[in-house]
């Protein structure tokens, strides 16, 4: 029988839109690797944009997804987020990922928005969560915690319990004694 | 759709509305406390009379934090809150990370694993949409069927209860195979419940399918076209409604569903029928699949014989086999630090099953300690639910009730 999971969609055309990829932007293509069968190529994050209409036009990624994002301090990457597109190909049934490098002194990345509609929630959560802005997105408020939140849980130097819990929310006093 | 207008947010929305009084214009606040939300979901509504020109949603009522919290606790412990993101079918949750898990690490489950987690997934299934199915038909005035269908989701959760010992918050898979094996009388009180099942799927079918009030609130209302249904990333039932056959049992098969023979229900139309008819189809499906499973239940164990992964199997008088190397195994296995625990070694994964609601996935991350490094949950009702404004604009505001049910929002999962 088979195993839990064990056979990832095809991966020819994982291999196609890598090469692709590689070919058309090899000055943006920081690296690419694999894990359990599944691709990915990184990314600078300046053409993210191009990168991600060419790999929809040419290889039909009609769907993104998911969109999130990663926060590897101190873990010695290139830089201190990635922002990672997951997308699949309905018609040739196949994933990709790509995943783009962001600054942590200057956050934000071009939105995806205007290339697959399920971006806009997507990058609405990563903003609320690791605080990276999505240049031109049309509405972006913080999606899970309250618009007067400060700070962005997902990051790995926000602890897991302590700051920011009660402090945020407004207190309501009693009256009288 | 014909009617394209931006989305406003609350404050614009009311700012119009302060400066035009008395005009037809008005903003309706549906949730987050609202019975027809079933969940606590927010939809800010505009309309003008009772047609839907605008729409804003706002989530996270329910936002818990399990990404984060994931982060702290081993693999197996992070089992646990996978079963609390969802109250209608926790037990598909479970199977799902527990499949990204031994994914990332390359593991084999057994056969009989295997057959027991499909079993399983598949009456979670059944419970899902038959609550759905009648929870939609109670929204639309058919109070009755979803009394039938919480008398067959009851009967569910016994077998639940009597295989993971809970009867919501299952935490019933573990990293390389189960919590136990399932009881004796297992197959016997799943082959009532297929019987009795059987029997309700089909009278709700019957006061459903040529019901003269619930074909004309659910035809051609919440009508989504195929281009934005994949745009919107919409998966599961509203996506098959829509006409594309996108399964992931299909696509990629996990836990040896290619070895199972099932149609994948695919509706045209992209409406609120639709809907319903996928799931009603995905039920008579799936207890197909839980007859064929059970007739060729494999013997054997139910977890992986390493005992790096799954613990040592124990004797009647609960002591470990393998004597004192089983103890220690026992041990390592259930301490928490550096060094204990399962250790899947570094890597990255996105796995995905076909849960009742569509797909839900795991983007995982492991740096090789025991712990998870990024824990990602691609739920299906956010990207379902992110969509609904746009099924909803130019349609009255009753279809908007009748569309929120067809979607079966979880809301732990859509806020996590």
């Amino acid at each position: 029988m088979e195993n839990a999971g064990a056979t990832s969609p095809p991966g020819a055309l994982q291999d196609l839109a890598l090469a692709t990829v590689m070919q058309q932007f090899p000055d943006e293509v920081i690296g690419h690797g694999e894990h359990a069968g599944q691709k990915w190529v990184e990314v600078k994050r300046e053409r993210i944009l191009e990168i991600l209409r060419t790999l929809r036009d040419t290889h039909s990624f009609e769907m993104l997804m998911d969109l999130t994002a990663v926060d590897w301090l101190n873990k010695g990457m290139p830089e201190r987020f990635s922002v990672v597109y997951i997308l699949y190909s309905v018609s040739n049934n196949a994933f990709f990922r790509v995943r783009a490098w962001v600054p942590e002194d200057d956050p934000q990345i071009p939105t995806a928005s205007s290339l697959w509609k399920s971006a806009n929630w997507g990058e609405r959560e990563v903003w609320d969560m690791f605080g990276i802005r999505f240049e031109g997105h049309p509405d972006l408020r913080r999606l899970l915690m309250p618009d007067y939140y400060t700070g962005h849980p997902l990051q790995k130097d926000y602890p897991v319990k302590g700051r920011g819990e009660r402090s945020n929310f407004r207190k309501i006093e009693r009256g009288g004694s | 759709m014909s009617v394209q207008r931006p989305m406003r947010t609350p404050m614009e929305i009311e700012e119009q509305v302060d400066g035009d009084l008395g005009a037809k214009r008005m903003v309706v606040n549906f949730g987050p406390q609202h019975p027809a939300t079933h969940g606590t979901l927010r939809s800010i509504i505009e309309i003008e009379g009772e047609i839907v020109t605008g729409m804003d949603l706002e989530i996270g009522y329910l936002h818990t934090g399990f990404e984060k919290l994931a982060e702290s606790m081993t693999w197996n412990q992070s089992v646990t809150i996978s079963d609390r993101m969802n109250y209608l079918s926790p037990i598909c949750n479970n199977i799902g990370l527990t499949c990204a898990v031994e994914h990332m690490m390359g593991l084999q489950v057994t056969p009989r694993c295997a057959a027991i987690r499909v079993i399983m997934y598949e009456l979670g299934r059944i419970a899902d949409h038959i609550l759905g199915v009648g929870l939609q038909a109670m929204d639309l005035g058919a109070f009755s069927l979803m009394l039938w269908s919480f008398v067959e989701r009851e009967k569910l959760y016994d077998i639940f209860e009597n295989v993971t010992g809970a009867r919501l918050t299952t935490s019933y898979t573990r990293v390389g195979g189960l919590l136990r094996d399932v009881p004796d009388d297992f197959e016997d009180q799943v082959r009532a419940f297929l019987k009795t099942g059987y029997k309700t799927v089909q009278e709700m079918e019957g006061m459903l399918n040529n019901n003269r009030i619930f074909i004309d609130r659910t035809k051609g209302v919440n009508v989504i076209s195929k281009a934005d249904a994949i745009s919107w990333g919409l998966t599961g039932p509203l996506l098959r409604a829509c006409g594309v056959p996108y399964d992931i049992r299909k696509a990629a098969p996990y836990l040896g569903y290619e070895n199972y023979k099932f149609d994948v229900a695919v509706e045209e139309g992209g409406d609120v029928w639709g809907r319903y008819r996928v799931r009603v189809k995905e039920m008579y499906e799936a207890m197909s699949i839980i007859d064929q499973a059970l007739k060729a239940m494999p013997k054997g164990p139910v977890n992986v014989g390493d005992p790096e992964v799954s613990i040592p199997s124990k004797d009647a008088k609960n002591k470990p086999s393998g004597g004192m190397e089983g103890l220690i195994y026992h041990f390592k296995n259930y301490m928490y630090g550096a060094g204990h625990g399962v250790q899947p070694g570094a890597g990255e994964v996105y796995h995905a099953t076909e849960c009742p609601n569509g797909e839900l996935g795991w983007y995982l991350i492991s740096d090789g300690s025991q712990k998870a490094y990024r824990w990602r949950v691609r739920p299906p009702s956010f990207y379902n639910y992110a969509a609904f404004p746009e099924m909803c604009l130019g349609e009255s505001i009753s279809d908007v009730v009748s569309g929120l049910s067809s979607l079966n929002i979880i809301a732990g999962e859509l806020d996590r």
